[in-house]
């Protein structure tokens, strides 16, 4: 048995715990012992995407066959999304670097371990313990959000912690149903018993199912229930909010691995239990976060709601539920995460060159430097968000369109994406003319970027540029990645091989 | 035993959903605890509601499903560790904003 699937928890765990016990005095220590452990992550995600070619890989913890026993599996799923966190989480330490982390204490113990909440529900097998990383990464964020406290960020962080621990009191509802009628929380084991069910059980597992998906939806900030996301994503310092990127992409992650796997196609009564409402429900999030983009005040907030439309985007491509349809999502997911990464740590470079009261707010502010190169990136980066060739946002949303089955699904999912793209981009070309063209001759102008901060960014978006020139290599593995994750079966084979008839 | 376990989740349930609508904050925190109290009982029932059963298959004719007891061993370090967050969090905003509620609005005088 390979170990490679639990190092992406080991070295955050072990690196977080370092970090925490290290005095105040070493950050020299601290920081580099920090980044290189989150760069260690790029290769180690990049290896176990090449490994999970040849099939998802199985790690029993304590060597437990499940689903006695607690199991990581690590498919081409898994490990496409760990490489995607690896490369946004890199980016947001590198900026955090250059005196966000010491505005608080515990910055780079926290970081680390957000790092393996969110690797661990990408990993983990089983339903109790994508509960406990899902505590692990909420936690960690939790902190993260109040690091540099401002007292906006206590009210927003209180809003964000008092919803996510009524979400968390649902989510233990409903893993305590379906514990009770299927006496298993093994997500394989799960999905076999589902095609075993009493009739007269359904119901009752249809409740815990669509209980269980509610609660990702609200991790995910579908609508109805993202009005925390934009107040909570707006307050939070750059790089926290970056890294805050990726987490309503955990929660989508865990209804597309849940539903497909559990009430997948062999459930019989219970099969596609939720595509229904999540597929209104995803179109309703992207008209809301639409709105929400066209009345945004500040830079950080109109970001945090183009994370609300990339999440209704991400929730429609799901709810899609075909192979061509998921691989065009997959392509959507990693692009939106780190252009919206991008985003984030740019505004926390302009909000902290424009200074004082107008920080980020689009208002007439002091004169940016350096604006060939700051506004080029914004450019690009808004370019990119609002899906317009050549860059990556226009091919994702190229593939999830020509992906959508004909009929009134087509019809839905074009006039909302495309219809919900036009005040994405009124609302980016509003923000950058505030930004960069409307001065207030009053303020002196700003000066100073910082060039680490820049690069930070820019790395993300030259990531983005590379998910456009790598299409095709990219688009088969996704495409091999959907068909997977569709695969039910093939999971059901690899996790339990002794029951279901493999050799033992 | 069911009706009676069955009937104190669902009071428990009632009084913390009404107090999670309230709106200031110690009686949300208050209402997530009761909340959590529920919800730990309820994981603890998933196992079925035994007396005097081991919790080993074998031994006797009935036995106890020990699983959901370590299910619930960790909902409550987790459930306890955030309302003390949770607590911590509201006395700063009390102090931060000088109100305890949790919209925006202000006091009525």
């Amino acid at each position: 048995m390979t170990h490679l699937p639990i190092l992406p928890l080991l070295i955050p765990l072990f690196t977080g715990a370092l970090l925490a016990m290290l005095p105040r005095q070493a950050l020299t220590l601290g920081r580099s012992v920090s980044l290189a452990a989150v760069l260690a992550q790029i290769p180690l995600a990049a290896w176990l995407v090449i490994r999970t070619q040849a099939g998802p890989l199985v790690y029993a913890l304590g060597n437990w066959p499940a689903p006695f026993g607690i199991v990581l599996v690590a498919d081409r799923l898994a490990a496409i999304l760990l490489f995607t966190t690896a490369v946004l989480a890199a980016a947001a330490l590198v900026y955090a670097l250059r005196g966000d982390d010491t505005q608080g204490r515990g910055f780079h113990s926290l970081f680390q371990f957000q790092m393996l909440g969110v690797n661990g529900a990408f990993l983990t097998g089983d339903l109790f313990n994508l509960f406990v990383f899902f505590e692990i990464l909420l936690i960690a964020s939790y902190a993260l959000l109040l690091h540099g406290r401002t007292s906006e960020r206590v009210r927003a962080g209180l809003h964000y912690v008092l919803i996510n621990i009524a979400g968390s009191s649902f989510f233990l509802i409903s893993l305590g149903a379906l514990y009770a009628i299927a006496g298993t929380l093994n997500m394989a084991d799960l999905s076999r018993r589902m095609a075993a069910l009493p009739a007269t059980d359904a119901p009752l597992v249809a409740a815990a199912g669509s209980l269980l998906t509610v609660v990702f939806c609200l991790k995910a900030a579908a609508f109805p229930l993202y009005f925390w996301l934009p107040r909570a994503y707006s307050s939070a310092a750059a790089p926290v909010a970056a890294v805050f990127a990726v987490l309503t992409k955990v929660g989508l992650y865990a209804i597309l691995r849940v539903n497909v796997l559990i009430f997948g196609p062999e459930a019989g009564a219970l099969s596609g239990l939720v595509f229904d409402w999540l597929w209104i429900a995803a179109l309703l999030t992207i008209a809301a976060g639409a709105i929400g983009v066209l009345a945004a005040d500040s830079l950080s907030r109109l970001i945090a709601y183009l994370v609300v439309v990339s999440a209704g985007t991400i929730a429609a491509g799901i709810a899609l539920g075909n192979r061509e349809a998921l691989a065009a999502t997959l392509y959507y997911l990693v692009h939106s995460t780190w252009i919206a990464g991008a985003l984030f740590l740019l505004s926390g470079e302009i909000s902290r060159l424009r200074g004082g009261d107008t920080a980020d707010r689009l208002v007439a502010g002091p004169r940016l430097p350096r604006p060939m190169l700051l506004g080029g990136l914004f450019l690009a980066a808004a370019v990119s968000a609002a899906g317009l060739p050549p860059l990556s946002g226009f091919f994702a949303k190229l593939f999830l369109l020509s992906a959508a089955p004909s009929g009134w699904a087509t019809l839905g999912l074009y006039g909302a994406v495309l219809g919900g793209s036009l005040p994405v981009i009124v609302a980016l070309g509003r923000a950058g003319s505030a930004l960069w063209w409307r001065h207030d001759a009053a303020q002196a102008p700003a000066a100073g970027c910082d060039a680490v901060r820049l690069a930070a960014a820019a790395a993300l978006l030259i990531a983005g540029v590379l998910l456009v020139v790598f299409a095709e290599p990219l688009w088969t593995s996704l495409e091999a990645a959907a068909a997977e994750v569709m695969d039910t079966q093939g999971y059901i084979r690899a996790v339990l091989p002794a029951v279901s008839g493999g050799s033992t | 035993m069911e009706l009676l376990y069955a009937i104190l989740l669902g009071v428990l349930t009632a009084c913390g959903v009404y107090l999670v609508l309230r709106a200031r904050t110690f009686p949300v925190v208050v209402g997530l605890t009761l909340l959590s109290y529920a919800v730990n009982l309820f994981l603890f029932a998933a196992g079925r509601l035994h007396t005097g059963a081991p919790p080993v298959i074998g031994r006797a004719p009935a036995y106890t499903d020990p699983l959901p007891q370590a299910l619930v061993l960790t909902a409550i370090v987790i459930g306890f560790a955030l309302t003390a967050f949770a607590l911590i969090l509201s006395l700063r905003a009390l102090g931060a904003s000088g109100h305890d509620r949790v919209d925006d609005r202000k006091e009525k005088p």
